[in-house]
């Protein structure tokens, strides 16, 4: 750390000083320039700008998505396998608010506060009685709420129109800002701008988090729980709030992300959602803020322009069928969208392995993850025993 | 304990009566049935905890891709029924449940070497993040290479009601229940009354110890591994065999319930992982009979929370389940 504090003059000094004054100027500047790449070659190839913006603006969804779980998976060390189910309680509460499902027309604008107070409700009821627990469990039970949550708004068909999900969900105004309500399906400026707001709240509360009290407390408790709690941290609590903290951020990106779509169903809000955050969180780099947003922003990206894009592309060439046993290959004929998921699975293996703390990591999470722990070593210390590039056959 | 499980099985028949009338025979070695199944999974998910304290994420996809090896031994034969001759039917099964086992153990045995090992000394969640992984790598091979939709698995074992005394039973039934009590009969002798189940279970207890004793950690920890995913893999033939079908994502709930069955029987304890799958798979027909049958995943989780707020240990579980 003194290596760090001893560089505060130039842009670092400036951004640690204005905190939330460089995030802004920050978030301004990818704003402006997330349009602007659209119109580049070969990016102008792939779509219109407002199909870019669009698809910047469900990305935004994600990056909120993944600035919550790093909450709890970077910050305080918990594995929520279960993250989805906090976007749907969200989403469905916004769909319960301002839809002829239950008559309801509750504003947008004060719907995003109260879903996110839903989901840190619900994320409390959830943690209460299972953070006791260690790490492990928390898994799993989260894993399982994941599960249970898009089943209950499947089955509960009499509160929920089931399979049918609710439809005609009332998109945002403006407040008669302007005079006009420029959101509707055509337009999507208004809804990456409102998207990046959100983010931009968000990004400088948890600056502000991670640099409190609270935020070394979660440090503390995931790198040694017992230290902190005998330093007089309350660990139920602490968890508690990493875990309702990052439930109220799902909630806001599922509010947000109903009155995009319009309409919720029960399936887009299955395991592959929370499995995709958690790629995001751990590409991106567990406990850095900007590392997550940018790779969420990538990961996103990738998945809906990348995978098409390489897919129109190997199309173009010949490559002859291989058949082995059950299994054929027919790399033409291949839809590269339907590997995205055993990509995200290779991803979260080999970053594991190779490179944990992430593609942009923060600084403390890699020493932490690259430290090798004295007490299994029964064989003489060897410096390079947490490689395991270096770890030979036996 | 003999007891207790008579009376549990006695109530849970009871119920079953209530719930199904003329039916209740039939829904209950349907529950036994379905409960072997889960206890089979359930088996590897508390070894490898036992052992190492992972949550081997990957497991409930060991089981599916097991299935999809029975799927393609099956149909490759050129079977499509049921086989009449009893000779050729013991022969296909045990070649059948072999090769499965064999394929998945070894399968266990490379998934620990490459993803887990490595991760032994690592802070906790790296090795669960790389088990997830795992889990979505083997389901999506599966997706993308072998089929997206559901694949008919042929039912080779022909399917006549037997009458025991008072008890009718079909043959796949009969067959899937006395099958799984062997393998757990032969894995509680194997840990309890062999030189490798010894040094498992040392390993267990205390790692550092056990390899001071002379114990070889990497190649306990293999074996372990490779029991587990073989019995996951068996589990894989009994289901394509007595539901006639499987499908790429199957592994994922069947892996959730059968981890919460060894939550349920004491996380680390085999002969709990057995009696939990029982259960599970109780509660699941118990819900379907009573008409909930689509809240029977609610209910299972339902029991895993509530397992672990009340009893972490579970049933049987000496193991602290919250040890640091």
């Amino acid at each position: 750390m003194s290596a760090a504090t001893s560089r505060l003059g130039g842009v670092r000094g400036f951004s640690s000083r204005h905190q939330s004054t460089s995030i802004v100027l920050v978030v301004i500047v990818v704003t402006i320039l997330l349009p602007i790449i659209s119109l580049i070659p070969p990016f102008s190839g792939f779509g219109t700008q407002k199909d870019f913006v669009g698809g910047f603006a469900a990305a935004g969804v994600f990056v909120l998505l993944a600035l919550g779980l790093n909450v709890v998976v970077g910050f305080a060390g918990l594995l929520d396998l279960g993250y989805a189910a906090f976007f749907a309680i969200g989403a469905y509460t916004y769909a319960y608010s301002a839809s002829g499902f239950t008559g309801l027309s509750i504003p947008f604008w004060p719907m995003l506060l109260v879903g996110a107070l839903v989901a840190a409700v619900f994320g409390v009821l959830l943690g209460a009685p299972t953070l006791r627990l260690r790490g492990d469990y928390l898994a799993i039970v989260t894993l399982g709420f994941g599960e249970i949550v898009p089943v209950v708004f499947l089955n509960a068909d009499k509160y929920t129109n089931g399979t049918n999900g609710i439809t005609g969900i009332a998109q945002p105004n403006a407040l008669g800002l302007f005079g006009i309500n420029g959101f509707g399906f055509t337009n999507p400026w208004p809804y990456y701008l409102t998207i990046v707001a959100i983010i931009t709240v968000v990004v400088i509360l948890l600056y502000r988090l991670q640099d409190s009290r609270l935020g070394r407390a979660w440090v503390a408790l995931r790198e040694d729980e017992l230290a902190a709690a005998s330093m007089g941290i309350n660990t139920i609590t602490t968890k508690l709030l990493a875990f309702s903290i990052g439930a109220s951020t799902a909630g806001l990106a599922g509010v947000f992300y109903a009155a995009k779509l319009s309409t919720v169903t029960p399936d887009q809000f299955g395991f592959t959602v929370s499995f995709t955050a958690l790629a995001m969180v751990v590409l991106g780099g567990m406990g850095n803020i900007w590392g997550v947003a940018a790779g969420a922003l990538i990961i996103y990206e990738l998945q809906s322009q990348g995978l098409k894009q390489l897919g129109s592309f190997v199309q173009g060439l010949n490559v002859p069928v291989v058949a082995l046993g059950p299994i054929t290959i027919n790399i033409g004929a291949i839809n590269f969208l339907n590997y995205q998921y055993l990509l995200y699975g290779l991803a979260l293996v080999i970053m594991m392995l190779v490179r944990p703390e992430g593609l942009f990591p923060s600084r403390r999470r890699r020493r932490e993850l690259h430290e090798t722990p004295a007490e299994d070593e029964l064989t003489a210390p060897d410096p390079t025993a947490g490689d395991p590039s270096q770890e030979g056959g036996d | 304990m003999p007891l207790a499980i008579l009376i549990s099985l006695a109530v849970a028949y009871g119920l079953m009566v209530i719930g199904a009338g003329p039916q209740a025979q039939e829904q209950f070695i349907n529950a036994l049935t379905i409960g072997a199944i889960y206890a089979l999974i359930a088996l590897g998910y508390t070894m490898v905890y036992g052992i190492i304290e992972l949550i081997n994420f990957a497991h409930g996809e060991i089981f599916m891709v097991g299935s999809f090896v029975c799927w393609w031994l099956l149909t490759t034969l050129g079977f499509s029924g049921a086989i009449q001759d009893p000779v050729l039917l013991i022969e296909v099964l045990v070649l059948a449940f072999t090769v499965s086992m064999v394929t998945m153990g070894v399968v266990g045995v490379i998934i620990e070497r490459l993803a887990y090992r490595p991760l032994r000394n690592a802070p906790r969640l790296a090795p669960l993040i790389t088990a997830i992984g795992v889990s979505f790598i083997l389901q999506n091979l599966v997706f993308v290479m072998i089929s997206n939709s559901i694949v008919t698995v042929p039912q080779i074992i022909p399917n006549p009601l037997i009458q025991i005394g008072p008890i009718s039973i079909r043959e796949i039934n009969l067959f899937v229940i006395v099958l799984a009590l062997v393998l757990m009969a032969a894995l509680h002798l194997f840990i309890q009354r062999t030189r490798l189940g010894r040094a498992m279970r040392s390993t267990a207890i205390d790692r550092d110890a056990a390899q001071i004793m002379g114990v070889n950690i990497n190649s306990t920890i293999a074996l372990t591994f490779f029991i587990g995913s073989a019995l996951a893999g068996a589990a894989g033939v009994v289901q394509g065999l007595y539901f006639g079908v499987t499908v790429f994502n199957i592994g994922f709930q069947a892996g959730l319930k059968a981890f919460t069955a060894a939550v349920l029987g004491g996380i680390g304890n085999t002969t709990g992982a057995a009696i939990g799958g029982f259960v599970i798979g109780f509660i699941e027909v118990l819900a379907s009979v009573f008409g909930v049958g689509r809240w029977s995943e609610a209910a299972v989780f339902t029991t895993l929370v509530l397992v672990l707020i009340f009893r972490p240990t579970g049933i049987l579980g000496q193991q602290l389940a919250d040890r640091a």
